[in-house]
This record gives structure tokens, C-alpha cells and sequence, in this order.
């Protein structure tokens, strides 16, 4: 299970990357979309990865005891996926409106800004 | 009872972004109350920096869930000083918006998405813990998103795709970073970080953590070969909005860096060498490419990049007078940084354009103004006694004591290629004559304006202008507290008591 995960995330990651680096803007966002979900993966894969063990206290414990799943990387991912999804939506927004503007999708024809004015 | 002073700023930040935001139509009123709500925040940090002064570190648990178990904000030294900056600039920005920005961007929430930066900001400096420090800069990327692209115009959106494709990736970076820095150590809180880091046996991943985190936090502080989506998009904006970007966004930056690597990771030579040579790097690279530009705002931009690096360069040196340094810098960048764009502001207004070559004769004009723009303007070169003199003392003592004789050539050539820089701004700009002038139509023009609306575009100035005299002239205060800040920072035993045995 690990290894798969540590491969999807590897896949992700470099998938993401490639895309961000692409010269399309519809790509970029599809680039940032695949990283966003990478990088959820590799927090859940970096928590340990517990099966059947919820950590629960029975009634008869105090303290938790022996091994169990850490609820806190889940809640780091939920949070990370809210808030990347609230950005990703944006993205696609903002990059419908500046291929109304200007015209493009290409990145390399986004160089107006670099020119003295 | 545990004392909740620190958290103020963010309810004051909170509220007045959530009651801004239902009088959504009415511009005239939020005019107002963003400026009421600024005032009021300047107080609040006004009260908080006093108290973290008076009382040491203060630290607040939020749900009172134990220190590293839940999250924590730490009002340290450092941490209310920029609070206390960030009210500031904060507040001369909002003047300056409430005339400067036409009523057509204003009308999509401006001062609302205005006060929620202004709430990542302060969230940031003031959190304790490492998610949630991400959660904050989430706050600050997704408002300067909107700020920077409010209004839609052709380059506007250019500079924010860029901007917004290379922030977002930083992010990532930073969120990867953290996931590492979780399976290595397995908490978040930084005072508990702090310990379990050095025990972790895997060195390895540890450095390669240690320098995930100082790309994440490099690009969003523009350090040398990440620097790119600055000069491509701080100019596009209205003045206000960069004046803001300015003065705070790669601020909290170099702030996260500060923090990361006092705390959690201990610099070691190849980060001290890595930090050092960025630092370098990016004073050399700043400087050089303010040269070959002739927009003012473009000029400015670069030179922040210019500036970034001293204090990059100051962070790896790590010694007291270093950091002292480096503090000090921060305080005063800030303040000037901000300052400056406000300043490209009204000379677009006076002009209707920011290019240097088409201006001139503004001193022959506007004699009185000229000179209020030429006390931010020697502040940033450095010129003794004004403020931005007396950091780069402590940087190049630093750095002449611990024998980095390429940090302090860089420090003598940012110095130098900033004076250049703005001497020749000062003669095209100011002293020469005005090459021939083509009147836009449409435009409202500086002289055209009422009085008091004249007054709202310089208030904010003579604000920021005070401040940094202040800074200049009151600069044994200020580097009393950059000792003691720099003395928290170095020894961080105080931070992780203060957080673990409340």
C-alpha cells in the first residue's frame, strides 16, 4: 500500500510539474490541480498509514494504547483540499478572463508586463 | 483567565472586514469605516506591542487545548512589532485607496478583501503553529489574488496569472515541506519542533526539509532565482495595492524564513553559505535590474528584490548583530517600501504616467511636496542620520567581524546602486525639465483635485514619512528593540518555554 501510494504520489507530482511548465494556461491549471492532489497524498502517506485501528478510546481505557491511525493528517488534508479548491476555482476564473482579454493562451505571449511603459 | 490581548488585532481585522462587507454598494461608507477600522486597528497594535513589552511573551491557546496539542499564538517581541508595522501601513494605505482607486474597482469589495489581507498578515506573524502559519499565508495569497486582479484591465490580468501561478506553486512547496516535517517529527507546533527536530536521527531529510522550506518561502519573499513574478506583476496594480504588496507581502516572507530557520532548523554552514550566497545573489540581481528599467514603479520593484537580499544575507550570518541588523531592516523597509509605491502613486496622478523619461519638472511645481517625497526617498539610500543608515551598520559590523568580505562588497554595492538609482530618479524626475506634455483627457489631474481630496493622497505619506523619521532620528529605541528581538530570536530557550509551561 505504501509503495503504490509513494508511486501515485511520485506521479502526481511530476505530472503537476510537467503541466506548470507547459506553455498552454489551461494546462498550468491542470497543473496546479494534479500538485494540489499530490501533495494531499504524500501528507496522508507521511502520517503512517494505520489499517482498522481508529483511535478511539474504549470505556474501559484512559489513554489510547498500542498502535492507531493519527487523526491529524487527515484533518490537515481536509483543510488543505478546502483551501485549494477555494484557489483552484479562482484560477480557472481568472485564467477564463485573461484569455478573454488577451486574446491567448499561450504563456510565452504574456510578456507585455515585462516591457517599460 | 488567561490573557487574550494578543489576539485582538485579528478580531479587529475580522469584524470590520465582515461588517465592510455588508455594505457591499455603498462606497462613500466604506470609505469611511475601512479608515475607522484601520484607526481602530492601529490602536489595538498600539496596546498589544506595548504589552508584549512590558509583559515578555505572551502566548494565547486557542479552544484551550494545551501548548502542543493545539494551536497556540505567541505574541513575541518580533511578532508585535510587525503587527504594530503592519497597523501602520495598513492604515495610510487605506487613506490612500479611499482616493486613489477609482470607485469602479472599489464597488467589488475592496476594503473588505483589504481587511482580510490585513488579517492573514497579522494571523502570520502571530501564530505559533506551523499549519496554521500556512493557513495564514493561504488568507494572504487568495486576497492579494483578488486586489491584484480587481478591476480586470489587460496587464492587470497578465501580472496576476504570473503572480498567481508562482505563489500557488510556492505553497505547494511549503505544504510538501510541512507534510515531511510532519512524518519526521510528528507535531506542528514550532516551541515543540523545535526540540523534537535535533533528535530525528535522518539528517539527510531533515536538510532536504530545511531547504524545501526555504524555496517555498523564497519565492514568496523574492530571493534570487525566484524572484520573477515580482517585477511582472507589482507594477500592474493600482499604487495601493502595490504599496501594500510592497511593504508587507515579501515581508512576511523573510519573516516565515526568520522564524523557520531561528526555531525549527538550525543553520549549519551549508545553509549559512546557501543563505549567504542567495543573499548576494539577489542584492546583485535587484540592483542591476532597477538599473536597466525606467518605470518608477518597475524601479521600485526591483529595488525590493535589492533589498530582500541584505536581509537574507543578514539571516545567514546568524549573529546577534546580524540579526540586529536584519531587524531593524525589516522595520525600516516596511515602512519606506510602502511609502514608495504611495509616492509612484501621486506622481502618476501628477503626470499620468510613471515612466521617468516623460516626467520632469516636479520640484519646479510642486517644490513642497518634492521635498516630503525626497525624506522616504534618502531614507531608503541610507543616508545618515535617516532611517535606512543605521541597519546597515549593524549588517556591515556583522559582516566585517565574521570575515564575509563577498556579503559586505554586496552590501556596499546595494547601498551604492540604490543611491544611483534614486539620484537619477531624482534628476529625471524631479530636477529636470518637463519633456513635452501631452494632456490625457479623462484624467483627473493632482492639480484638478479639491483640497481635501489633495490632502488624502498626502496624509498617508506624511504618516509613513513621520514613521520613518521617527525611525531615523528615535533610532536608539528602535535598535534597543532590534537587541531585543535579535536576542529572542538567537536564544530561542525563552519562546519554547514560554509556549510549553504557560
Amino acid at each position: 500500500m505504501e509503495l503504490l501510494l509513494a508511486i501515485i504520489t511520485g506521479l502526481l507530482y511530476a505530472a503537476g510539474i510537467y503541466m506548470i511548465m507547459r506553455r498552454s494556461i489551461v494546462k498550468l491549471i491542470l497543473g496546479i490541480v494534479l500538485l494540489g492532489n499530490g501533495v494531499n497524498l504524500l501528507i496522508f502517506l507521511l502520517g503512517r498509514i494505520t489499517k482498522g485501528e481508529p483511535p478511539i478510546i474504549s470505556d474501559s481505557d484512559k489513554i489510547l494504547e498500542g498502535i492507531f491511525a493519527d487523526p491529524i493528517p487527515q484533518a490537515l488534508i481536509l483543510t488543505a483540499i478546502v483551501i485549494s479548491f477555494g484557489l483552484q476555482s479562482f484560477a480557472i476564473i481568472l485564467v477564463k478572463r485573461a484569455y478573454k482579454v488577451l486574446k491567448t493562451d499561450d504563456l510565452d505571449q504574456l510578456n507585455t508586463t515585462d516591457e517599460d511603459s | 483567565m488567561t490573557n487574550h490581548v494578543i489576539i485582538l488585532p485579528l478580531i479587529v481585522n475580522l469584524l470590520f472586514s465582515i461588517i465592510l462587507m455588508f455594505f457591499w454598494r455603498n462606497i462613500n461608507f466604506q470609505k469611511l469605516f475601512s479608515v475607522i477600522g484601520n484607526a481602530i486597528g492601529l490602536g489595538v497594535a498600539i496596546y498589544v506591542f506595548t504589552h508584549v513589552y512590558q509583559n515578555g511573551t505572551q502566548v494565547v491557546e486557542a479552544g484551550n487545548w494545551e501548548a502542543p496539542f493545539g494551536i497556540v499564538f505567541v505574541g513575541d517581541m518580533l511578532a508585535a512589532t510587525l503587527v504594530l508595522l503592519t497597523a501602520i501601513s495598513g492604515l495610510a494605505v487605506s487613506i490612500f485607496s479611499s482616493i486613489s482607486v477609482i470607485n469602479a474597482r472599489l464597488r467589488f469589495g475592496y476594503f473588505s478583501v483589504f481587511q482580510f489581507l490585513l488579517l492573514g498578515l497579522n494571523g502570520a506573524f502571530l501564530t505559533g503553529d506551523i499549519f496554521n502559519l500556512y493557513v495564514w499565508f493561504e488568507i494572504i495569497i487568495i486576497s492579494s489574488f483578488v486586489l491584484i486582479s480587481i478591476g480586470g484591465e489587460k496587464n492587470q490580468l497578465e501580472g496576476a496569472v504570473k503572480y498567481f501561478a508562482l505563489n500557488f506553486f510556492a505553497s505547494m512547496i511549503f505544504l510538501t515541506a510541512l507534510g515531511v516535517l510532519y512524518g519526521l517529527a510528528g507535531t506542528l507546533n514550532m516551541a515543540d519542533l523545535a526540540g523534537k527536530v535535533q533528535s530525528i536521527e535522518n539528517r539527510t531529510l531533515v536538510d532536504v526539509c530545511a531547504v524545501l522550506f526555504l524555496v517555498g518561502f523564497g519565492i514568496k519573499s523574492a530571493i534570487f532565482p525566484l524572484y520573477f513574478w515580482l517585477p511582472a506583476s507589482y507594477h500592474t496594480p493600482p499604487s495601493a495595492v502595490s504599496a501594500i504588496f510592497a511593504g508587507l507581502l515579501t515581508k512576511v516572507g523573510v519573516y516565515a524564513l526568520i522564524r523557520v530557520f531561528s526555531m525549527i532548523f538550525e543553520i549549519d554552514v551549508f545553509l549559512q553559505n546557501l543563505l549567504i550566497g542567495l543573499g548576494i545573489l539577489t542584492i546583485f540581481s535587484g540592483g542591476i535590474g532597477a538599473l536597466t528599467h525606467t518605470n518608477i514603479r518597475k524601479v521600485f520593484s526591483y529595488l525590493i528584490i535589492c533589498h530582500i537580499g541584505f536581509m537574507i544575507g543578514g539571516l545567514g550570518l546568524f549573529t546577534k548583530v546580524a540579526l540586529t541588523g536584519v531587524v531593524f531592516y525589516l522595520i525600516h523597509d516596511i515602512i519606506v517600501k510602502t511609502n514608495l509605491f504611495l509616492i509612484a502613486g501621486v506622481i502618476y496622478r501628477i503626470k499620468a504616467t510613471t515612466n521617468m523619461n516623460k516626467i520632469g519638472g516636479l520640484y519646479a511645481n510642486y517644490p513642497k511636496l518634492s521635498l516630503l517625497m525626497a525624506i522616504p526617498l534618502f531614507s531608503l539610500v541610507g543616508v545618515p542620520p535617516l532611517s535606512g543608515f543605521w541597519p546597515k551598520l549593524s549588517l556591515i559590523l556583522a559582516s566585517f567581524s565574521e570575515a564575509q568580505y563577498w556579503y559586505f562588497g554586496a552590501l556596499i554595492f546595494g547601498s551604492f546602486i540604490t543611491l544611483f538609482i534614486i539620484a537619477r530618479l531624482w534628476s529625471k524626475a524631479f530636477w529636470k525639465d518637463q519633456p513635452e506634455f501631452k494632456r490625457e483627457r479623462k484624467f483627473i489631474y493632482f492639480y484638478e483635485l479639491r483640497p481635501f481630496q489633495k490632502l488624502q493622497f498626502i496624509m498617508p505619506i506624511m504618516l509613513l514619512t513621520f514613521v520613518s523619521l521617527y525611525i531615523g532620528f528615535g533610532a536608539n529605541h528602535i535598535q534597543e528593540l532590534s537587541v531585543r528581538i535579535a536576542e529572542e530570536i538567537t536564544n530561542k530557550d525563552l519562546y519554547i518555554k514560554a509556549v510549553l509551561n504557560p
